[in-house]
């Protein structure tokens, strides 16, 4: 059901220039992180455990207990993610460009919790607007004295550093990430030894947290962890953004609470997305971005819950949910996200780097209407060398979890729509034209 | 074509100073240089290089790993057209037919006047308003055909050169500020600063 929970991270969205120093003060902006140093950095992270805030980014992993699994040695750095690159993801975007201080905010919030020497927010190099804005913020922030030296006369101080990306959707995972960040190509490490929380960015011990994640931490600080988890159900607690696309009427990031809303309110409801566009027929929708498994219409009243979606053989990922109706050649679909996971390979790793190009050859030649019978067995083969058994979570033959997520689409549109695959091979091409 | 000009020089020393370590400064200096110039020249590379005590092959190498980094020359505006899921569903494809027909060049090419370079590219984060494309990574939203025309129009003629910079230039807003917080003897200020508030 849709309930009435209160945005928390775009409660903002439509005030004039959100963006700017004065809107946000004029909003409550800094209160939390004014109300964060008046506590101690331990009494600021157990609110956010008791929060059990889950992370944005798409692991889901909680934000508290990554915290605390900060290994011992300083300098520890904080680095926040906001490479956004998962397909269909729009969410950190739109918090760049609309709500900047936010970020900034939460990010203090954090450093000061984590007891960091440095922070880092790693922008998607494409966002230009968002890079403006933020940048601009920061400028205000330290003019302010809420960044810097001895902020708000606490004696805690710290730095921030805008660091821009260019272009590579591998760098959104947190290794890469630190790779990008120190330089380098964005080759994902490997885990073990090279978890951030012990060997992270510059070989010290490093939190990464998503956008989204930290700009929940004003609001959690002054309303408290418990009125946070009064939200939602279970461990999906708070409310989440949601970036709806594909074929509903109205495409857009909507914040809502989670686990008590469901897929279907998100993708019907007149508030939200307002149903398939010319009342077509729902054929199959994508729960949490290009990397997951795909719900048929039998899920549509399942909770938008984190631990539901994993149980049910998919995930909730990076909050992206694409829907596609009747008229939607599975085929094309799920061979386009072969496709972008082939380009987007960094490399390193054979199956994913060899087997990604092979799907995306082999899934082209059946849309185009050279297909073979044998295809769907070879699909399922090579996808099975990437991630043994085609189990869920996947198991891994690679560095990073990229080439696992290759055999998402393909094995959910084969058993889904086995038929056609078959009716592009027999018939020697595409049926939807 | 040339090495970095001594404001920017600048610049760039001021972006090794954020990091506890210089090589870290590498992408954000290379973003300069191809402001600089509109790509990544030889010169400005093994410049950039020079600056970090690196080799011109390392920061070639880091650089050919980026999609946004290109090491030769482009269009004075980069045409980026999303064919990805979201828009795909929604008339990607068909769009990026349209401006290769308009523009005269297959995704990848580059118009003979210097003008537009055309590409493909992988999901740029504006699915509400599929199709979309980017202009020198600035966004355009539920773009028909029609629209299309206008908008390379628009940009022919200059009449979003306020809006659209050219190619390279990624943030008009610089940081003002280096690193302070080690500053024991610095004092913050008390009021909002006013006046600094518009990011573009």
């Amino acid at each position: 059901m849709l309930t009435d929970a209160a945005a928390i991270v775009t409660a903002r969205l439509g005030v004039p220039n959100s963006w700017t120093l004065k809107a946000y003060l004029e909003t409550g902006g800094y209160a939390g992180l004014r109300k964060a140093l008046s506590m101690t950095p331990e009494e600021v992270s157990a609110e956010v455990m008791t929060a059990n805030l889950l992370g944005r980014g798409g692991a889901g992993f909680e934000v508290g207990r990554k915290w605390s699994m900060l290994a011992k040695p300083r300098p520890a750095y904080l680095v926040i993610n906001g490479d956004e690159s998962e397909p269909c993801t729009y969410k950190d975007h739109m918090l760049l460009e609309a709500d900047p201080h936010q970020i900034i905010e939460g990010t203090l919030i954090c450093a000061y919790a984590t007891g960091a020497a440095q922070a880092f927010i790693f922008v998607r190099g494409e966002f230009a607007l968002g890079i403006e804005r933020i940048t601009a913020a920061l400028n205000e922030a330290y003019a302010y004295g809420a960044v810097g030296p001895n902020i708000f006369g606490s004696g805690f101080s710290v730095d921030v550093v805008i660091h821009p990306g260019a272009g590579a959707y591998i760098c959104g995972e947190e290794t890469a990430l630190l790779e990008s960040l120190e330089g380098k190509r964005g080759f994902p490490r490997d885990k073990p030894p090279y978890f951030p929380a012990v060997k992270g960015l510059y070989m010290q011990p490093t939190v990464v947290n998503n956008v989204e994640s930290v700009s929940n931490l004003p609001w959690i600080v002054l309303n408290s962890g418990e009125a946070f988890k009064g939200l939602g159900q279970g461990r999906s607690t708070g409310t989440r953004i949601f970036s709806l696309s594909g074929h509903v009427r109205q495409p857009a990031n909507f914040e809502i609470e989670m686990s008590k809303t469901t897929f279907r309110d998100l993708i019907y409801d007149p508030k939200l997305g307002g149903g398939i566009r010319h009342d077509n027929q729902l054929k199959a929708f994508i729960p949490g971005g290009a990397s997951a498994p795909w719900f048929g219409p039998d899920h549509l009243d399942m909770g938008l819950d984190q631990d539901a979606v994993g149980k049910a053989g998919s995930m909730l990922g990076s909050g992206s949910v694409i829907v596609m109706d009747h008229t939607t050649c599975m085929v094309r679909a799920s061979w386009r996200i072969t496709r972008f996971f082939h380009r987007e390979s960094c490399g390193q790793c054979t199956p994913c780097r060899e087997g990604g190009g092979w799907l995306d050859k082999i899934l082209h030649r059946i849309e185009s209407g050279a297909g073979r019978e044998a295809d769907l067995d070879l699909l399922l083969d090579i996808c099975d060398n990437i991630a043994p058994g085609l189990s869920w979570p996947p198991q891994k033959t690679t560095i990073c979890v990229l080439g696992p997520s290759i055999p998402s689409s393909i094995t959910s549109a084969i058993k889904m729509f086995r038929d056609e695959f078959l009716v592009h091979i027999k018939e020697g091409g595409c049926p939807f034209g | 074509m040339a090495r970095l000009t001594p404001d920017n020089v600048r610049r760039c020393r001021d972006l090794i100073g954020l990091y506890p370590q210089s090589r870290s400064a590498l992408i954000p200096m290379l973003h300069v240089a191809q402001e600089q110039d509109g790509w990544l020249t030889p010169e400005a590379m093994e410049h950039v290089g020079e600056m970090l005590d690196i080799t011109p092959a390392e920061v070639y190498g880091t650089a050919s790993f980026y999609d946004m980094l290109f090491t030769t020359p482009v269009g004075r505006h980069l045409v980026s057209v999303c064919t990805n899921l979201a828009c795909l569903l929604n008339g990607g494809v068909e769009l990026l037919e349209h401006a290769e027909a308009s523009l005269g060049v297959a995704a990848g090419g580059t118009t003979d006047d210097g003008e537009f370079t055309l590409e493909e590219v992988e999901c740029i984060a504006f699915c509400g308003a599929a199709p979309c494309l980017a202009v020198n990574w600035r966004f355009f939203g539920s773009v028909t055909t029609d629209a299309f025309d206008h908008l390379v129009d628009d940009l022919r003629t200059g009449r979003l050169a306020d809006e659209v910079p050219p190619h390279g230039t990624l943030c008009r807003v610089r940081r003002n500020v280096g690193l302070t917080a080690g500053d024991a003897t610095a004092t913050p200020v008390a009021a909002p600063a006013a006046g600094t508030t518009e990011g573009a």
